[in-house]
């Protein structure tokens, strides 16, 4: 019997022929990446000796800038590990701010075939590289910095293959919607994308599909390799890679297609989106307060690209607020190239440095009491954008991009055809 | 490892944000566990005793990578039972010892109240109340081992790899 993409990738670096669901596997850890929240009072610890800094990326973006003194007394710790150590790839406030897994798809630090962690859930978001990508606790990425291995325990997957073309107004947040809705959590389990859909769609737009696997508890979500994605990555990495492609008899849990011209605007209803997706009709009306769009989940070029089609020329509702964060400082400078950021910003959009942001509500867009949100980020968990009390609703950018121009829940059909 | 006392019942897909909420997020970690359920389950923390164990639903611990596991230890929560763990936050258990045991079947066998005996080494849980017995998904021993040993910190501050606690 064969093996599955993330079968291969761990049996590979297990230094075994072979691994199957069940197993405990002990793996050689390729790729490090550490953000400012491992450096936190009340989690680091001084690390005495690491494997290779070469293998190690630091990253400052769930508070960038700082926005406390605890906040900046951890980017202070940070600095000063990537000066004990060394370490060249770091990105400080600045020119190469952003969210991790943004600056993994902007500089192709997740290459195909290899194993990378990072003390944040959404780290799987390198999955869509081809990579065995993973969200661990602190303690893990401060044993793979210093050791080079971590343990990871093999599960069955789960194959989705993505069939035709999405229309205008919907975008692969709402095939995530769609597939948390039906199927609901993978706990345990691995995910792997392919099907013929998948070359109609660009790296962002998988991305969020890997991005959001966390929110299905999935343990690596993985998408066949292609030439586009090869490309992606060649031309912003030049370090060596051997892609892996599951074998034709790999053993998978269940295979289940998902036929992306047939899905329509979703949402996901507040406290989770576990089995809690409806149409946007189900939710139209809704009065919000704050329109959300950012996060690694959809923060990327085709996300600002998608709600300035929208949003150009008119303005967002009075009482609404609307804030946008670029996942990278990079992708914020390309916007602006691109005329994006203007034409929010004419329209009423808060636009702010590439950060975690709201969507973690940590800073720059934290929900009060009893106020309705519509975000497209990663989470709509209860007290997640900040008072226990808020309810946030979770769509596309183009769903939050139409509903802060009406200031209600709005279906982006409206808008595009 | 074999802990035996009364339960309490959390259902399917409890979040990480309600464990450790971003209220107690930056917070001292010694302060962060009288947030735990604050927000579905407001004064459970000063009903629940030391010892005492958690049977939760499918999917627990779905969620962030924050250190929620330690809040759940630092109550002093024997273990945790629940038929599915997310597989980060069962990282979260091992690494920061706090015995995390996934058994199908465990939410629909127990009742608020009733005594449990988890024992890790047969992977078994027993509703003691009821005379009930289930059969888990047995921890590797290797995780056992690291579980038994405090968790990864002690382990890397012994060989001498991070500085010991300020």
């Amino acid at each position: 019997m064969g093996m599955t993409i993330a079968e291969k990738i761990l049996a590979k670096k297990s230094g075994q022929k072979k691994v199957a669901p069940g197993d405990l596997v002990t793996v050689e850890v390729d790729t490090v990446v550490m953000i400012d929240n491992s450096f936190i009072a009340s989690r680091w610890r001084e690390i005495q000796k690491v494997r290779d800094p070469a293998r190690i990326v630091v990253v400052f973006d769930h508070r960038a800038p700082a926005s406390t003194e605890d906040a900046a007394a951890a980017h202070r710790t940070g600095r000063r590990f990537v000066a004990k150590f060394g370490i060249k790839r770091f990105h400080d406030v600045g020119y190469d701010q952003g969210i991790s897994h943004q600056l993994v798809a902007d500089h192709g630090y997740a290459l195909p075939g290899t194993i990378l962690v990072c003390s944040d859930s959404h780290t799987c978001s390198g999955g869509v590289f081809n990579c065995i990508a993973r969200g661990v606790g602190e303690p893990d990425v401060v044993y793979s910095a210093i050791k080079g291995e971590t343990w990871f325990r093999v599960g069955e997957t789960v194959r989705y293959e993505l069939d035709g073309k999405l229309t205008p107004a919907v975008t692969t947040k709402d095939a995530f919607l769609q597939i948390a809705g039906k199927h609901g959590d993978h706990a345990t389990q691995n995910i792997e994308w392919g099907g013929s859909g998948v070359a109609g769609l660009s790296i962002a737009a998988r991305k969020t599909l890997t991005t959001m696997s966390a929110e299905l508890s999935a343990e690596f979500s993985t998408f066949e390799p292609d030439t586009a994605m090869l490309e992606w990555v060649r031309a912003r990495n030049p370090a060596p890679f051997e892609p892996v492609y599951p074998d034709k008899d790999a053993k998978y849990l269940e295979t289940r297609k998902v036929d992306l011209a047939a899905l329509e605007p979703l949402v996901a209803f507040p406290d989770t989106v576990i089995e809690n997706s409806r149409p946007v009709g189900a939710a139209a009306g809704t009065r919000i307060d704050q329109a959300f769009i950012g996060s690694c989940a959809n923060g990327t070029m085709d996300d600002l690209e998608l709600a300035a089609r929208i949003l150009r020329g008119k303005r967002v509702a009075p009482g609404v607020r609307l804030i946008v964060t670029p996942g990278s400082q990079n992708v914020f400078r390309e916007a602006t190239r691109a005329g994006l950021v203007g034409a929010l910003v004419e329209a009423g959009a808060v636009v702010t440095p590439a950060t975690c942001g709201a969507c973690g509500g940590g800073h720059l867009g934290i929900l009060g009491p009893n106020e309705t949100c519509i975000t497209a980020s990663t989470r709509n968990f209860k007290g997640r954008m900040g008072d226990s009390s808020a309810k946030i609703f979770m769509g596309s950018p183009a769903t939050v991009a139409a509903s802060a121009i009406r200031g209600v829940i709005t279906d982006p059909r409206e808008f595009l055809q | 490892m074999k802990f035996k006392a009364r339960v309490w019942k959390f259902g399917d897909n409890i979040n990480t944000d309600l464990i450790l909420p971003i209220q107690a997020f930056y917070l001292p970690a010694a302060e962060q566990p009288k947030y735990v359920f604050h927000a579905n389950r407001p004064g459970w923390v000063d009903q629940m005793k030391p010892g005492d164990i958690i049977i939760g639903g499918k999917n627990f611990g779905m969620g962030s990578s924050r250190p929620a596991a330690r809040s759940l230890k630092n109550l002093g929560i024997a273990c945790l039972v629940a038929p599915s763990i997310n597989g980060l936050f069962f990282r979260n258990c091992v690494n920061f010892a706090f015995p995390a045991l996934e058994c199908p079947g465990a939410d629909e066998a127990f009742e608020e109240g009733d005594v449990a005996e988890v024992d890790f080494e047969s992977a078994t849980v027993k509703n003691v109340t009821r005379n009930a017995t289930l059969k888990g998904r047995a921890m590797p021993p290797k995780l056992m081992e690291l579980v038994k040993a405090g968790g990864i910190y002690p382990l890397l501050e012994k060989e001498g790899l991070i500085a010991p606690r300020a």
